[in-house]
């Protein structure tokens, strides 16, 4: 059994968004993963956000690389057209698919193996380019597919299913983005619906490379005693230090927020983030103040969570590179060719 | 080797030695182009080392009243201005010829030749009088033996200056500058030295029509023609002038006069497995897109090749061949990467390939290449080299068909979608191996998922043996499509000959002037110039009806050789390889030595290869 198409059976009474879309609209074909596996939850969590925001399914591209968590991209908006690629290279195809429309939403998902070993290097090159994409990182700790072996993002004396005990030292993708200027960088883990579906709406709605590294525990060769990134580890470990709510164009912001405690962030196209500030001595804002926080709450052994750094882009690829607003793929031959008056002009310096 | 017939008018070569980073590319751009203006064919080639200043360098003018564009393969008049390269320089000038030397320091002993004319002119010291500043006065001198030459051969003064304005519309007052160092050369030579010199250039009327271009610039050009919106590549000699050329044609033909928005996209990748994963994201979200790379950038691209070959998504690369293995010569000429394009990743996989002559080619070919990917849907690969693409031809003026229109290939529309009961990605519905692709964007009913893994004709994952077969069959009937749809192969079967010559590429001019030799000699041979993989039917058909046939490539392993063997029913005991890779372009001489060497003591049959050797 390879292939699994879900039955779409929608009951009338199921809530629709003003496309008149149900959340069945946004899922895709039935998931081959573990039960129990963090990354169906994240799954879920991305096709509620796209449900949420009203997104014409057509217009999102989904991308991914080779691992557990690049095989979901089939299983969820099956309306959508989905490129799995080869392992740790999803970001230069999305650079590609990007710079010939700029105008579709870019979801890549990818693991801690995909990322942070194989992918590091068009990691690292697609935050310096600000590629305008929503990157998730379906973060285990693990090599699923190949049973078991430590990732990079293995935290020193996490052990292993089978007893070893790791030394290296991780790589942390939320320190590293924001060491390398990405102007959204978030946190979350699997278990929290509630804080991650906004954020993906957040991060898909930011102009320019938007970070989410979701810790998803492996079930299957991650959740044991002495792993420090099973489910009852990582319930314990990670604390929310920015909650960040998603408010699209059309709505009102109707959460209660007190005074000095939300922030909100304008995001381009009009919609808006509200940070609420769990942690008191966390600032958002400021880089460099941060990523210390970061680190040091890190070295105590604690995950923060929520959307860690924002900043308004203004250094996206294509601002960059001065591409016209409308898609590169669209603009009609007779635009691009000079013609045959235009080679003559041309040539004349080769005579 | 013969003595310089006397009559050398329009037919010599000059070779000019010099130091890299001192500026003489300008000198020798202005010598090349007087002469094609005065009407004389002329073809120009620079042999320079991977480096950026001090290390040898050396730029070859071949003046070719026939229009032969091959290395000339002998020196008639070297200007030697090399201390370092004297005593290989001394050597290589043909008997009957010239050197020309700095003579402000005394003649060195080992610039000594019975059988040659030794001509001393005291650049330095006419430079260093008359110019002030270090870099002016290094600059100067290699003008100053510019016009040296201009009195030898008989160029035009005037054309000089005309030259020499259009370079520096800009800046007038190194037009001055120029044209003085031009006199004092002048000058000097016309009171020293009886001028011109046997071997001198006299006008013709045989370069109308014509234009002097390097591969990797028509190359550009052409991608610019074919509608191409994103170039993505990362820096390799000797591909980078084609992804800097495409950039200086862009940013004079696609950027909007009213907004300064850009047309296009140009991506500086992190490394070439980045630039082709760009280029296939592109071409799989509806954009022209391509990249420009060398050997070692080829290797790095396997795995992608492979994924864009099995998800079938058009992908357009360049590959300027550069000597090999590993980093080997990065300056100099080989095509030795055939069969690692051919056959570029795991699996079973093959690439469609191009072969470029020459930069006219290398224009429509270019064309050609986006429209083969995005009809077959799959990567094409453009195989150029160094010798066509950073060389000075001359070659036909390139022409354009207005009516011309890209070949998007099966991409259907919403509209077209919409008509549709359901839309399969991979269902063969017109019995050609190539299925209907839909854009990112168009309509949910359009939506597929593009993989790597094994899928089946629906487009879903498999790993069941009869539907994973049912699509690696039916790529192999896109194959033999594309066998229809490749450039034909060049054939001249005049000679009437049971001896043909097959080769690619820049091999050509090194042939057709092979070819007027052996005629002299009283040999007949057809040639047949393949010009892309899958080999079309006429190949097969050339091989089958000639019972000798010389296969002429520039690489060791007679790359060539061995895919026409594995990919045609051609008795392998039929070839001759002629095999030369010194990393020099192949020059005709080897290939008449070779050639002869086989059919004159014609019983010797067995079969073995010519190769180039140490020397050449």
């Amino acid at each position: 059994m390879t292939f699994l198409a879900k039955p779409k059976i929608a009951h009338p009474s199921l809530p629709k968004n003003t496309l008149g879309l149900t959340r069945r609209d946004y899922e895709g074909a039935l998931s081959t993963l573990c039960a129990g596996c963090g990354h169906d939850s994240i799954t879920a969590a991305i096709v509620e956000a796209c449900w949420g925001v009203d997104l014409e399914p057509q217009n999102l591209v989904k991308l991914s690389g080779i691992g557990c968590s690049s095989k979901t991209t089939a299983y969820f908006v099956s309306g959508s057209h989905g490129f799995n690629s080869v392992h740790g290279r999803m970001p230069s195809i999305a650079m590609g698919a990007n710079a010939a429309n700029r105008n579709l939403t870019y979801i890549g998902v990818s693991g801690d193996g995909d990322t942070l070993s194989i992918g590091l290097g068009q990691f690292c090159h697609a935050i310096r380019r600000n590629l305008n994409m929503l990157y998730i990182i379906e973060n285990n700790g693990v090599y699923g597919l190949t049973k078991g072996q430590f990732s990079a993002s293995a935290d020193i004396g996490t052990k292993a299913k089978k007893g070893e005990t790791n030394f290296q030292p991780p790589i942390d993708p939320v320190l590293l983005a924001m060491t390398l200027g990405a102007t959204f960088v978030a946190r979350s883990f699997s278990g929290d619906k509630q804080q991650l579906v906004p954020l993906i709406q957040a991060g898909m709605k930011h102009q320019g490379f938007a970070l989410i590294d979701v810790l998803s525990p492996c079930v299957t060769f991650n959740d044991h005693e002495g792993s420090t990134k099973s489910y009852a580890y990582t319930r314990e470990h990670y604390e929310p230090a920015v909650h960040a709510d998603f408010v699209p164009l059309e709505r009102e912001i109707t959460a209660d927020y007190k005074d000095g405690e939300s922030l909100p962030v304008v995001m381009h196209d009009g919609s808006r983030i509200v940070l609420r500030k769990l942690d008191t001595a966390y600032d958002p804002t400021n880089r460099t103040a941060a990523a210390a926080h970061i680190q040091e709450r890190m070295r105590e052994g604690e995950y923060l969570t929520g959307l860690l750094y924002v900043e308004r882009a203004e250094h996206e690829f294509h601002q960059v590179n001065q591409t016209p607003a409308f898609a590169l793929n669209s603009i009609p031959y007779e635009a691009l060719s000079p013609g045959k008056a235009g080679l003559d002009k041309i040539l004349a310096r080769y005579r | 080797m013969s003595q310089s017939a006397p009559d050398r008018v329009n037919d010599f070569t000059i070779k000019i030695a010099t130091v890299n980073g001192t500026g003489s590319a300008s000198a020798n751009t202005l010598l090349m182009k007087s002469i094609f203006r005065s009407g004389i064919p002329v073809m120009g080639k620079n042999y320079f080392p991977s480096n950026i200043q001090g290390l040898p360098t050396w730029y070859e003018i071949r003046v070719t009243r026939d229009a032969y564009v091959a290395r000339a393969g002998r020196t008639d008049l070297m200007v030697a201005m090399n201390a370092e390269t004297y005593a290989r320089d001394v050597k290589e000038v043909a008997p009957g010829g010239y050197l020309i030397y700095d003579s402000t320091w005394p003649r060195p002993a080992l610039l000594k030749r019975e059988d040659i004319t030794v001509l001393g002119v005291p650049l330095a010291r006419l430079c260093n009088e008359n110019f002030n500043g270090v870099r002016t006065r290094i600059l100067m001198k290699n003008i100053c033996y510019a016009g040296v030459l201009v009195a030898l051969l008989d160029l035009d003064l005037a054309r000089i200056r005309e030259l020499l304005a259009e370079t520096y519309a800009k800046k007038p007052q190194l037009v001055e500058s120029n044209m003085k160092a031009i006199q004092l050369g002048y000058d000097y030579a016309k009171q020293n030295f009886t001028c011109p010199l046997p071997l001198h250039v006299a006008p013709l009327d045989k370069t109308r029509g014509n234009i002097m271009i390097d591969g990797n610039t028509a190359a550009a050009l052409g991608c610019v023609y074919a509608g191409a919106t994103v170039a993505a590549w990362y820096p390799i000699t000797p591909s980078t002038s084609l992804m800097d050329a495409f950039k200086m044609f862009a940013d004079r033909v696609r950027v909007d006069k009213e907004t300064g928005a850009r047309n296009f996209a140009f991506i500086q990748a992190e490394d070439e497995l980045a630039s082709i994963g760009m280029v296939i994201g592109a071409m799989w979200n509806g954009a022209r897109a391509f990249t420009a790379t060398s050997g070692p950038g080829i290797s790095l691209m396997n795995e992608f090749l492979g994924l864009a070959y099995y998800a079938e998504v058009p992908a357009v690369v360049f590959d300027i061949q550069r000597v090999g293995p590993s980093t080997g010569m990065p300056t100099r000429t080989q095509q030795c990467d055939l069969m690692a394009a051919a056959y570029a990743s795991h699996g079973d996989t093959r690439h469609v390939c191009l072969y470029p002559a020459n930069p006219e080619e290398c224009f429509y070919m270019a064309v050609q290449a986006f429209d083969l990917a995005e009809r077959l849907q799959t990567p094409v690969l453009v195989l150029s080299d160094i010798d066509i693409g950073m060389n000075d031809w001359m070659c036909r003026d390139l022409k354009w068909d207005d009516a011309y229109r890209p070949d998007r290939g099966k991409m259907l529309s919403k509209e077209e979608l919409l008509k549709l009961e359901k839309f399969y990605r991979f269902v063969d519905k017109d019995g050609d191996g190539i299925t209907y692709r839909t854009l990112p964007g168009v309509h949910p009913k359009g939506a597929y998922f593009t993989r790597g893994s094994g899928h089946t004709q629906f487009g879903t994952y498999t790993e069941d043996s009869a539907e994973y077969q049912q699509v690696l069959d039916r790529l192999l009937v896109k194959w033999n499509t594309a066998k229809k749809l490749v450039p034909r192969a060049v054939i001249d079967a005049t000679a009437n000959s049971k001896v043909g010559i097959v080769s690619i590429g820049s091999c050509d001019g090194a042939i057709h002037e092979a070819i007027d030799i052996l005629k002299g000699h009283g040999v007949g041979v057809d040639y047949m110039r393949v010009r892309a993989f899958p080999f079309s039917e006429d190949v097969e058909r050339f091989l089958a009806v000639h019972e000798l046939l010389f296969v002429v490539e520039q690489n060791r392993d007679a790359q060539f050789r061995a895919l026409l063997t594995l990919e045609t029913q051609v008795e392998k005991s039929k070839l001759r390889s002629l095999l030369y890779y010194d990393g020099l372009p192949i020059s005709s001489s080897f290939i008449v030595e070779g050639v002869l060497a086989e059919l004159e003591p014609r019983g010797a049959t067995q079969p073995r290869a010519r190769t180039s050797g140490a020397k050449p």
